[in-house]
């Protein structure tokens, strides 16, 4: 190009110095929130909202349908919960389910610690936790079921094994992932201070993947809840005194469909109960605490 | 002992002789430093400086004890380093090497009290020495909550607070802002007027090496090798002088010439 191209030249400007002196009287830095505004930033209050606006639409609907054996309505549920409560099997049948549940759970966390500790120590461990839970993971715990009645009778050794392994795999491979993923600069502190063997682990792994480790903790519990009540609606009938799956399966049957609506009901709300109390607090006083989530 | 040849010189509290350290990648067996030799003497503020790869890290980190060197020695005061110890302790350029679930009193005491301890007196030195680093304000919070400058300070006050025998420091301002770099270099400095601890410092700036240190280990590029060792001196224009000397080192007088005339515009 033939064009000539002048080079733009900054421009010559005077300096300044200036004072900033005080802030206009009246002007406020800190302003604080209005009321709606605080009361909005609780998680509680949002979510609670939500569930109560749930509940509305339900109630809605089910009255506009008017066949409670097609859809009882939000009431009528509650009524049947409060009923089951007080004068029917609902919480000895709640209480059935929730131990048996919290055994196999422990019991799935007790397995997955020790695969994980193996999978971190050798490397053949590593190797079978990969493999294991490649071709474990995907095979719904409910499948498992049929061999588990052969190999443990009708009764709680066949629930637990089937809760063991809805839990242990999930888990396994969260925490494994977790600890995989504990920086350099933190392994290598660790070291420095003579942190070795199970000291490292307990005092410098679990802490830096707790954020992994609590998910594969949520989640295998999702997992432990529903394999429980579909085994319970498979043959709770034998195992003593029954659970909430077998609870929905025998009020079906009488086509109590209120009772199934409390029995669906109580599982929904353990479940909230659990994630939003225990995990929660879990979570507050650790990850959030630490910074590591918001 | 053969005395004789380290007669004028008293005995270093870190050698390192004959050094070669080498890692392997997926495919390669890197030799990152090779047959490199000094001494470190009590109340040195050795600087290793090097463009970045020349394996200077590697080096420092193989005198932590997490690397073994495949060649030669590392002698701290005549015994080998063997293992990753208390009485080296490293302070990392990555904000993380404090433990995020643990209090900047609680990342101290920790230290302290794994590393033999009794708890009291852990409490004690964690206190006092985050003091000395003007964080003892911040005792209970967690480092999430602090700003990077600050989080190099705990370190700093964690690592002094376990009185090792050489403090390891890997381009510990590196990720700072240049403001709060140049402070923690005038409090690094003064720290080592107060305390008068053994330092072993990386950087790859050479404006760095002639402020932080008083003696500076030049290495070649990969794969690292000792060119020269200099003595840094006071006052402004000397230390200048040092900068452009070890300028040329690094980079050769071709280089220099070239980065003038690409400056002017040239071909």
């Amino acid at each position: 190009m033939a064009a000539a191209s002048v080079r733009p030249q900054p421009a010559d400007r005077p300096e300044f110095v200036r004072e900033v002196g005080d802030m206009p009287a009246g002007l406020r830095i800190d302003v604080p929130l209005t009321l709606w505004e605080r009361v909005y930033r609780i998680d509680a209050v949002r979510q609670a909202t939500l569930l109560v606006l749930l509940a509305v639409l339900w109630q809605v609907y089910a009255t506009s349908l008017n066949n409670n054996l097609v859809l009882p309505s939000f009431s009528e549920t509650l009524d049947a919960v409060w009923n089951g409560l007080v004068t029917g099997p609902l919480l000895s049948r709640a209480w059935t389910s929730i131990r048996v549940l919290v055994l196999g759970y422990v019991a799935g966390i007790v397995v997955a610690g020790i695969l994980t500790l193996l999978a971190i120590s050798t490397r053949l461990g590593s190797d079978l936790l990969n493999l294991l839970t490649a071709m474990f993971n995907p095979l719904p715990a409910i499948a498992l079921l049929p061999l588990a009645l052969l190999w443990f009778g009708l009764g709680q050794g066949s629930i637990l094994f089937v809760l063991i392994h809805a839990v242990l795999w999930p888990l396994a491979l969260n925490t494994h992932a977790g600890f995989r993923g504990v920086g350099e600069t933190l392994r290598l502190t660790g070291q420095s201070f003579g942190l070795r063997g199970a000291r490292f682990a307990v005092k410098i792994l679990i802490p830096a993947a707790f954020p992994a480790i609590l998910s594969g903790l949520k989640i295998s519990w999702a997992f432990a809840w529903r394999t429980l009540i579909a085994a319970e609606l498979v043959f709770g009938v034998s195992s003593g005194g029954g659970g909430l799956g077998w609870y929905i399966f025998e009020n079906r049957n009488q086509l109590e469909i209120p009772n199934v609506f409390a029995g669906l009901f109580t599982v929904i709300a353990l479940g909230l109960l659990v994630e939003g109390v225990i995990f929660r607090a879990i979570e507050r006083v650790t990850v959030r605490r630490w910074g590591m989530q918001r | 002992m053969s005395s004789a040849s380290i007669a004028v010189l008293p005995q270093p509290l870190l050698a390192v002789r004959g050094v070669t350290v080498q890692y392997k990648t997926a495919d390669h067996l890197v030799t990152a430093v090779y047959r490199a030799s000094f001494d470190v003497h009590p109340g040195d503020r050795f600087v290793m400086l090097g463009p970045s790869g020349c394996g200077k890290s590697t080096l420092l980190k193989s005198i932590a004890g997490f690397i073994r060197p495949v060649e030669g020695d590392i002698l701290l005061e005549s015994r080998p380093v063997r293992a990753a110890g208390p009485d080296r302790i490293m302070v990392f350029q990555e904000f993380d090497q404090l433990l995020p679930w643990k209090t900047v009193r609680d990342n101290v005491v920790f230290a302290l009290v794994e590393t033999g301890v009794s708890r009291r007196d852990a409490h004690e030195r964690a206190q006092h020495n985050l003091e000395r680093v003007g964080l003892a304000k911040f005792a209970d919070l967690y480092p999430h909550m602090l700003s990077g400058g600050m989080k190099q300070r705990v370190a700093l006050a964690r690592a002094m607070a376990l009185e090792a025998k050489i403090l390891l420091m890997d381009e510990p301002f590196a990720a700072l802002d240049a403001l709060t770099r140049r402070r923690m270099q005038e409090e690094l400095l003064a720290l080592w007027d107060d305390v008068g601890f053994t330092l072993v410092f990386v950087t790859h700036s050479i404006e760095e090496a002639t402020i932080v240190g008083s003696r500076i280990l030049v290495l070649s590029p990969h794969p690292g090798r000792v060119r020269a060792e200099l003595n840094v001196p006071a006052g402004i224009e000397a230390r200048a002088a040092l900068d452009r000397r070890i300028h040329h080192l690094l980079f050769g007088d071709d280089a220099t010439e070239r980065a003038v005339r690409t400056v002017h515009g040239g071909r």
